[in-house]
């Protein structure tokens, strides 16, 4: 067997504790409770665990980071154990001197969530009064201090138009980073895709403006673009790969190939609490059973891009197809690929209500 | 690619570490959300950055650690700061 290479990155999911509501939450419908999550010593050793493995880069994330009260303490054990710190967040929680003590526990750069430029959109997005205006202050915060700073938009149908006014607030804000993301429709984002899905003209017209963008703003401003699935011809190498290049922990400490495998069927996952990282990373049936081209069916298995995309995404295969092995439908050449079109169609026709993200009240599944 | 003074004093930008890769065998620059692995002549010239020597004060201890021609060595040097420079990876 050839040796499995180390992780680089590590995305530790604190908390789905969150104030915010947004309808495409990344986290997992069915989300923990404050009393599940892993406690300071066993963050702390699972980080240092994940620097021994050989990960460099660590994001704190959520849910929000900073409703953990001891995310000082771990950002101190995470630079400790000579890791890269970055913390993703709302903003809507951190006033001058909680930041001030994330600067001294040594947090390397932060990446802030912003759900649309205009306030009002942005707050009925993600379902919280106010929200957009303490970010506004965070990221001033962050400006003062001279911390790196990325702003991270994810784009729908429903704020997709005003990217032009995104791009200017990241260079009002000093940001030095803004990636564009396009919602990827799993849990709580396929539970809202008649809501959020853009036309494929409104998708043309944002990948114009970010490619001008990025002429017009180079040296000032990297612009990161994660185009959507459904209107690709070919699907995106989800994670880098299935057990190549990051992995998870959920907060209460499940190991995970990537942040929404849990809701893969027929998995079993490892728990920090009984297992190490490594153990979990090169002998795991949940990190093995996906990992490289030998699982892969047609027309995967003989398609000359089964090592660009890894055959695309594991989640969005089971969430559209019912089979986690099958060919990722955002391939043209996957039989499933119509899925797509008729969902495009569907959403044109659909309202803008959405289904927010609250804990114990996981919608009924698509 | 403007050139950096002989007197500024090069280091890294914020939020730029260099780190050993032990589980590598390497050293490699991190940045938010990107790394990079220099070669070895990077890697000498980033390990003399460190907030005090000028990129004159750089390339002098180069010159004298390779027992090389310092212009030649200047000139090398300057090439590969501003490139980082460029990057985002150094500043002045």
């Amino acid at each position: 067997m050839t040796p499995i290479d180390p992780p680089l990155g590590l995305l530790a999911e604190l908390t789905h504790r969150c104030p915010l509501r947004c309808p495409y939450c990344s986290n997992p419908l069915e989300l923990s409770r404050a009393a599940a999550e892993l406690d300071t010593e066993t963050w702390a050793r699972v980080f240092r665990e994940a620097a021994a493995l050989g990960v460099l880069q660590l994001h704190l994330s959520g849910g929000e980071p900073t409703v953990r009260r001891d995310l000082p303490d771990l950002v101190r054990h995470a630079e400790q154990a000579g890791l890269y710190t970055n913390l993703i967040t709302s903003g809507v929680m951190t006033d001058a001197a909680r930041f001030d003590a994330l600067m001294q526990a040594g947090l390397d750069h932060v990446q802030l969530s912003v759900q649309d430029a205009e306030e009002a959109s942005a707050d009925r997005i993600g379902g919280y009064a106010g929200g957009h205006a303490r970010k506004l202050a965070f990221a001033a915060l962050a400006r003062a201090a001279g911390l790196p700073l990325t702003l991270n938009a994810v784009v729908h149908r429903q704020n997709l138009d005003r990217l032009p006014a995104l791009i200017d607030l990241a260079l009002d804000l000093g940001a030095q980073r803004l990636e564009v993301a396009h919602v990827q429709y799993y849990g709580w984002a396929l539970a809202n895709r008649d809501a959020l899905l853009p036309s494929l003209a409104q998708l043309q017209a944002a990948t114009a403006t970010v490619e001008a963008a990025r002429a017009r703003l180079r040296g000032r401003l990297v612009i990161d673009y994660v185009v959507p699935d459904y209107h690709a011809k070919r699907p995106k190498a989800c994670m880098g790969g299935w057990g190549r290049m990051v992995l998870a922990v959920s907060p209460a400490g499940r190991i995970l190939p990537c942040h929404a495998a849990e809701s893969l069927p027929g998995l079993t996952f490892p728990n920090v609490r009984d297992t190490s990282l490594r153990e979990a990373w090169e002998r795991a049936e949940a990190f093995t059973r996906f990992r490289g081209t030998a699982w892969m069916p047609e027309p995967c298995r003989s398609c000359d891009r089964r090592e660009q995309d890894w055959g695309g995404c594991r989640c969005q295969a089971f969430a559209l197809t019912g089979d986690a092995a099958a060919t990722d439908p955002a391939c043209a050449l996957s039989p499933h690929h119509a899925l797509l079109d008729l969902a495009v169609a569907e959403a044109a026709e659909a309202g803008e209500a959405f289904t927010y993200r609250e804990i114990g009240r996981a919608p009924a599944r698509a | 690619m403007s050139a950096i003074p002989a007197d500024a004093i090069p280091r890294l930008a914020r939020g730029v570490k260099l780190r050993e890769d032990a589980a590598r065998g390497r050293w490699v620059v991190l940045a938010p959300e990107r790394m990079f692995v220099p070669d070895e002549i990077a890697l000498e010239v980033l390990r003399l950055l460190d907030g005090a020597r000028s990129l004159d004060a750089v390339v002098e201890e180069l010159a004298a650690r390779f027992a090389a021609p310092r212009e030649e060595i200047a000139a090398d040097v300057a090439e590969l700061l501003a490139d980082l420079a460029a990057r985002g990876i150094v500043t002045t």
